[in-house]
């Protein structure tokens, strides 16, 4: 591979079940430029300062001419207005704040809390069917099935619709990855991103006539002081959060079971002291986060940073799971430790478009992995590394099957 | 004794006083167990309690979200420390090492931190400030207090000065649907602050919220009935108002009286103390064995022409703790200086306040994001040509931008438009400040380094 270049190099299938050495590699400069005028930030100051800079931008509209989107998610015009996460300020925080009223602070402050026992009880369930099996797909049994379920029923959708909604969500995630050849697989995307939003727009109609105590309903009937959301931003705000509701939490949980599984002693350790679960789901966001890079920014002025200049309208990527293994931040980046200090990782992003449903996700793995560790007996992988899914963006197994000598009752 | 075996032994089994058992009091006691310090930790407190956080006390605890007693310090770990509460050092003698204790007990001590914070401005004239329904807000007692005097539901709440902790009490009586009547000496609230420009924001705020704010005038006397109770308050425009409940907020006074006969360079306006906290005596001499920090410290600050300031900020009482309790047990070459970057915030009327800086330095401010009729917005304040200070209303999450652009000295007013375009084509007007009592033109300097263990300073060449 003579000349690969650095954006190849992450993109490369072939590096999906270990790419930290070629994050190592990249560095070596805090701002890498890719042929493609793509500018990638790799190191931890300075992914974490232009995350709360406002020169900035998350809208695609701001990219200079010729610099070509890299992923559908920046060139979705014609299909839906751009969710949150595609704008800027003060569009942006309108939206996030209309759809945070029914989710968090300040309107809803222990919504989240107070779904534990709720958590509790799926996971109970889902491992329950496990029952009598020595081997079971961590993936397809539990992690994928665990956060669907719960966006599921904070949303209001019906769960049964699962098999009608997958096929268009993961048609969609294929598209928010860089790609060479895009043109195809942006315009399955915009289809499928269309098609969601037309199933999302007859369950908003039905919540809107008979609500009930879920986020569509509060999002079509609730009357703040700032009004509600225009239907064509709800409905893009509810694929938004039905995607990025679940396709994060089930590599976040199982990258933390994959990890587990490697680090016998943390296993352990929670095992025996489920109250370190917090903690333990820190550094895995730290250690193996979900979202490895941010791909859709772009720069509003000439940005001086650590001695390179990225030009005004260049995209550029943060590469999130690059910082979190920055020497210059963390002490031993490479080894999992679980009783880590001072863990301000970037697996959630920083700054205004830090991750909404972090809370959520934060809550789900730990009562995922603390049930799990509790009442699997003699877990072991069967393939290290287990097969990988596709995105070099949202990055995670795609199967992680496991055997175990027992399930606790 | 070698100089590494002295340090080797007062490591081991020094014996550490902390005088002031609050935030500061605290982190350092838990920050000298961190590094290792195995010898006596005494802390002395003038409160009975145990040491609690005072933020919420205005807001949370007023409006009845927390009680008094939930607002107790989270112990970062456990620190093995005699714990003296409820009795105030009186005296200090540093040829002995000795803080003299109210109780009239000494306590001999080889490393001293003076951490005794402030307490509210009293109302001067003291039969007044003694009447049934006059108060102050400062400590646990205080809310409980004012609390209980806000249950009676009074007919109206006077407050008396809109800084900060006067604009939270007047939001809180709000919010308990109670009438209020704020009185600021100056042009507006938070003026002294924040400055002419935003504290008119904070003014329609306190309008548009109910509040009877009335500007530019003094409260002269206050009135009570036979029975001891404040019955009215006059006002230096001639009003007489009828009041039930007068809150006092008119800052803050430093606890340094117990110094006093000391030689310690401490006064009215705090400890002085070079940049790694240990505090000067009156010749501007600097001692080895006494320290300061938190509201009580007055330090030098490079990036503000060297002044000395005394910050009664949460984060730089913690932050100014560590750095003291490192050096109270490090050797000279392992020193580290506090260069905290000023920070605070403020949440009253529904709105987010964060200040980074030091705005009351600045003559000129520019909107850089949001606008200021949304009551949404980050104003960058310039000093000189550089920027010096940022101040945001619901906007907290670029506030690390900003206090890097102040560590940079970066040029004001800033060159760039950001995501919010509305700012393009804005152009910095006069900040505002009712006295800018500016220092003289210095050197401009720039902070360094994101741990205390590399912040630095770089001296670059003054802008023409």
């Amino acid at each position: 591979m003579p000349s690969t270049s650095p954006a190849q190099m992450i993109t490369d299938f072939s590096v999906r079940a270990d790419p930290y050495p070629i994050y190592a590699e990249l560095r070596r400069q805090p701002v890498v430029r890719d042929e493609s005028g793509v500018h990638l930030v790799t190191t931890y100051w300075e992914i974490r300062g232009l995350l709360q800079d406002p020169r900035i931008s998350s809208d695609a509209r701001n990219l200079a001419p010729g610099n070509y989107p890299m992923s559908a998610a920046q060139d979705d015009e014609g299909t839906l207005p751009p969710s949150f996460i595609r704008l800027d300020p003060p569009e942006h925080d309108r939206l996030r704040r209309l759809a945070m009223r029914p989710f968090g602070p300040p309107h809803s402050p222990r919504r989240i809390h107070d779904m534990h026992g709720e958590l509790t009880r799926i996971v109970t369930d889902l491992i329950n069917g496990l029952a009598g099996r020595d081997r079971f797909d961590v993936v397809d049994d539990f992690a994928y099935p665990f956060p669907v379920t719960v966006i599921c029923q904070l949303l209001g959708v019906p769960q049964e619709d699962e098999p009608r909604f997958r096929t268009l969500v993961d048609a969609v995630v294929a598209g928010l990855s860089p790609a060479e050849d895009a043109a195809e697989q942006r315009r399955r995307a915009q289809q499928s991103r269309l098609e969601l939003g037309q199933y999302l727009a007859g369950l908003i109609e039905e919540h809107r006539r008979h609500p009930g105590d879920d986020m569509l309903s509060a999002w079509a009937t609730d009357e703040g002081a700032e009004g509600r959301m225009s239907l064509a931003e709800l409905i893009t705000n509810a694929v938004l959060l039905l995607i990025a509701g679940h396709e994060t939490t089930v590599n976040l949980i199982t990258n933390g079971m994959l990890t587990l599984l490697r680090e016998p002693a943390a296993l352990e350790r929670l095992r025996d002291d489920p109250s370190t679960a917090a903690a333990a789901v820190e550094e895995l966001l730290r250690y193996e986060p979900p979202v490895q890079l941010l791909p859709q920014r772009n720069t509003l002025a000439d940005i001086e940073i650590a001695g390179s200049v990225i030009p005004k309208g260049a995209p550029v990527w943060l590469l999130l799971a690059s910082g979190n293994r920055d020497p210059q931040r963390f002490a031993d980046p490479d080894r999992f430790d679980p009783m880590r200090q001072d863990n301000q990782h970037l697996g959630f992003g920083f700054g205004v478009h830090a991750c909404f449903g972090a809370p959520l996700a934060r809550l789900e793995t730990q009562v995922a992995l603390t049930e799990l560790t509790r009442r699997l007996h003699g877990p072991q992988l069967e393939a290290d590394p287990p097969p990988y899914r596709p995105s070099p963006v949202l990055r995670g197994p795609r199967h992680l099957q496991v055997t175990v000598e027992g399930i606790t009752g | 004794m070698t100089a590494d075996s002295l340090l080797k032994a007062l490591r081991e089994e020094g014996r550490i006083v902390i005088v002031g058992a609050s935030l500061a009091g605290l982190r350092a006691a838990e920050q000298l167990r961190e590094e290792g310090f195995t010898g006596s930790l005494t802390l002395i407190g003038d409160e009975p309690h145990e040491p609690y956080d005072r933020p919420p006390l205005s807001k949370q605890v007023l409006i009845g979200r927390a009680l008094p007693e939930d607002t107790a310090l989270p112990r970062r770990r456990a620190i093995d420390a005699q714990w003296r509460l409820g009795v105030a050092a009186t005296g200090l003698d540093r040829d002995r090492r000795r803080v003299r204790l109210a109780d009239g007990e000494d306590l001999e001590y080889d490393r001293l931190l003076i951490a005794t914070g402030v307490r509210s401005r009293p109302w001067p004239h003291e039969t007044e400030a003694a009447l049934d329904g006059v108060c102050v807000l400062r400590t646990r007692e205080d809310t409980t207090r004012l609390d209980r005097l806000l249950s009676r539901r009074p007919s109206r709440v006077l407050i008396i000065g809109a800084g900060f902790t006067g604009s939270e009490i007047a939001s809180a009586c709000r919010e308990r649907g109670l009438q209020v009547t704020v009185a600021e000496r100056g042009e507006s609230p938070l003026v002294g602050a924040l400055g002419g420009v935003v504290g008119d924001v904070a003014a329609q705020l306190q309008r548009e919220h109910g509040v009877d704010l009335r500007c530019g005038v003094m409260v002269t006397a206050l009135e009570g009935d036979p029975g001891g109770r404040l019955k009215r308050a006059h006002l230096s425009d001639g009003t007489v108002l009828d009041v039930e409940v007068a809150v006092v907020a008119l800052g803050a006074v430093r606890n340094t009286a117990w110094l006093e006969g000391s030689g310690l360079a401490a006064g009215p306006r705090g400890v002085a103390c070079d940049a790694g906290c240990r505090a000067f005596d009156v010749h501007g001499i600097v001692t080895d064995d006494v320290f300061a920090a938190g509201d009580v410290a007055r330090t030098p600050h490079p990036l503000f022409g060297y002044q000395f300031l005394s910050l009664e900020h949460w984060g730089n009482a913690v932050a100014q703790a560590e750095i003291a309790a490192h050096n109270m047990i490090s050797a000279g070459s392992q020193r580290r200086p506090h260069l905290w970057t000023p920070s605070f915030w403020s949440a009253q009327f529904g709105v987010n306040i964060k200040s980074v800086g030091a705005p009351s330095m600045a003559d000129e401010l520019i909107v850089t994001q949001g606008a200021l009729a949304e009551r949404s917005f980050v104003a960058a304040y310039g000093y000189q040509g550089r920027v010096i200070a940022a101040v945001g209303f619901d906007q907290a999450k670029w506030m690390d931008f900003y206090r890097r652009l102040i560590e940079q000295a970066a040029p004001f007013p800033p060159g760039f438009a950001g995501v919010d375009r509305r700012s393009a084509g804005l152009r910095p007007v006069p900040a505002g400040f009712p006295d800018p009592a500016l220092p003289t033109h210095g050197p401009t300097v720039t902070l360094t380094g994101h741990s205390p263990s590399e912040r630095r300073v770089v001296f670059t060449p003054a802008r023409a």
